[in-house]
């Protein structure tokens, strides 16, 4: 019960009280509040838990993890023992 | 989908893993707070792929599991009473109370609802001015905002007829109980990430500083795991205990402000008993004196609850760290998803009931069999 997925803004119902938007998970769509996201904009992306949004999703942390997830090892490849990796890769320790 | 998908790349996990056995030279042992992580990890085997210097711990951090005996009886009896219609999460109908659960009570012709929001149970009072609607309002910092903006709104709207039974807990005194506890082997944490999405990051660096643990707040991603783990270890070989961010999508470090002023109107900070664990100071939350009127417990007059905890249950050393769910007698024998001694055994966080679902399939490799296993998780559905 306490997963919160992401999900992508796809409406928002500024009539409503407290503040409630539609919330497209991969296809399938889910009615949020919003009441903790008030300056949330549609199209971005926010964390939904028991029908509340309780963070947005920053874009550019996300594509800073991906790029050093990225270039992990890289270093090693361009630096490193270039015999020990051989053999790593063999599987021989 | 987006956020999921980029999280779960296999190449990136290999590049990701190949660094962490670069790095860690001695034994390390970490813990991860959250039930959904531990869910992560065995479902994907995470604990398997890791080199053998690095241990996962799984921690307390599945809120069905704790929510203590006397407050689960106290659920029973109240969900039992005419007049009344019960709300909870799905995950708390088949957790044991002491000689039955709701999903028993409603069988009995208790009028038990499973909501998937707070507000749920808040329109429900709306809509039967005639009846008693009470919400189980468990879970920790994640699930607080929603259970006060419920009571919030119930206020607002001048309902008479709506009440929280609470037992919610907080994360950093549970890192503290863990910390000064004898038997602790934990040398790192994997901090939960959606608990610091509304708290921020401010109350443990005082945890790191002073029991000499890297704190790492750990997303539930694949990549975010193995990243949690990679900068714990990295933190322990440099002989390091910082707080770091490795969920910076999600986490800010002042978490979100207008949550936290909300769990702030409606809750104050209480002391709380842990099932399988005990007494932490300080370590949930119950309702302010604003809203009195609003809690389950006074307006229900529960008295002589006796609880009793079945005897070969092992899951407060499970919820602990102590032993593995594998190690506990009862597992996969008398205790099943179907016939759960504990709770630990029932919500899909619970450390039990992820081993029964995942690695008792090494066992059971027939496609037949893992489907049986998995009916038996859900046998409400």
């Amino acid at each position: 019960m306490c997963l919160a997925v992401p999900g992508k803004v796809v409406a928002i119902d500024d009539s409503t009280d407290p503040l409630t938007g539609l919330i497209d998970f991969g296809g399938v769509q889910k009615q949020a509040c919003l009441e903790y996201v008030p300056d949330v904009r549609v199209g971005e992306y926010v964390i939904v838990h028991v029908g509340f949004a309780l963070q947005r999703l920053d874009e550019e942390s996300a594509l800073a993890s991906l790029k050093l997830f990225e270039e992990l090892g890289l270093l090693e490849e361009e630096f490193g023992d270039a015999w020990a990796q051989a053999a790593k890769e063999a599987g021989t320790p | 989908m987006k956020y999921i998908d980029e999280f779960n790349d296999p190449s990136l996990a290999r590049r990701l893993l190949d660094e962490i056995r670069a790095t860690a030279t001695r034994p390390w042992a970490l813990m991860e707070v959250c039930g959904g992580q531990t869910h992560s990890i065995i479902r994907h085997g995470i604990d398997q792929l890791l080199p053998d210097e690095v241990e996962l711990i799984h921690g307390p951090g599945c809120p069905v599991c704790v929510t203590p005996l006397d407050v689960i009886d106290k659920a029973l009896e109240i969900a039992a009473r005419p007049g009344v219609i019960f709300c909870s999460f799905g995950d708390m109908l088949r957790v044991p109370g002491t000689d039955r659960d709701l999903f028993r009570v409603k069988g009995e012709g208790g009028d038990v609802r499973v909501v998937y929001s707070p507000l749920d149970a808040l329109e429900l009072a709306r809509r039967n001015p005639d009846r008693d609607v009470v919400f189980f309002a468990i879970g920790f910092e994640t699930t607080a905002p929603a259970n006060a903006m419920a009571v919030h709104q119930a206020r607002r709207l001048g309902l008479t007829n709506f009440s929280l039974l609470v037992s919610h807990v907080r994360v950093p005194p549970a890192i503290e109980a863990i910390m000064t506890a004898p038997a602790c082997r934990v040398q790192g944490f994997l901090a939960a990430g959606h608990v610091c999405s509304v708290m921020g990051t401010a109350e443990y660096p005082e945890l790191a500083e002073r029991h000499g643990v890297p704190i790492v707040v750990t997303g539930f991603e694949p990549l975010d795991i193995l990243e949690g783990i990679r900068r714990a270890v990295r933190q322990l070989e440099r002989g390091e205990h910082r707080v770091e961010n490795a969920y910076a999508r999600a986490v800010r470090e002042n978490g979100n402000p207008a949550a936290v002023r909300m769990i702030e109107e409606v809750f104050e900070v209480t002391d709380r008993n842990w099932r399988g664990i005990g007494r932490i100071p300080s370590s949930g939350w119950r309702l302010t004196d604003a809203f009195r009127a609003y809690d389950a417990e006074h307006r229900f007059d529960v008295t002589g609850i006796r609880t009793e905890e079945p005897a070969e249950c092992r899951s407060g050393e499970v919820l602990q760290g102590l032993i593995k769910p594998t190690e506990c007698a009862a597992f996969g024998t008398t205790c099943t998803p179907r016939t759960p001694l504990g709770a630990t055994m029932v919500s899909s966080e619970g450390a039990c009931a992820a081993y029964y679902l995942y690695r008792r399939m090494n066992d059971t490799p027939t496609p037949q069999a893992a489907r049986a296993a998995r009916e038996e998780m859900n046998p409400v559905a």
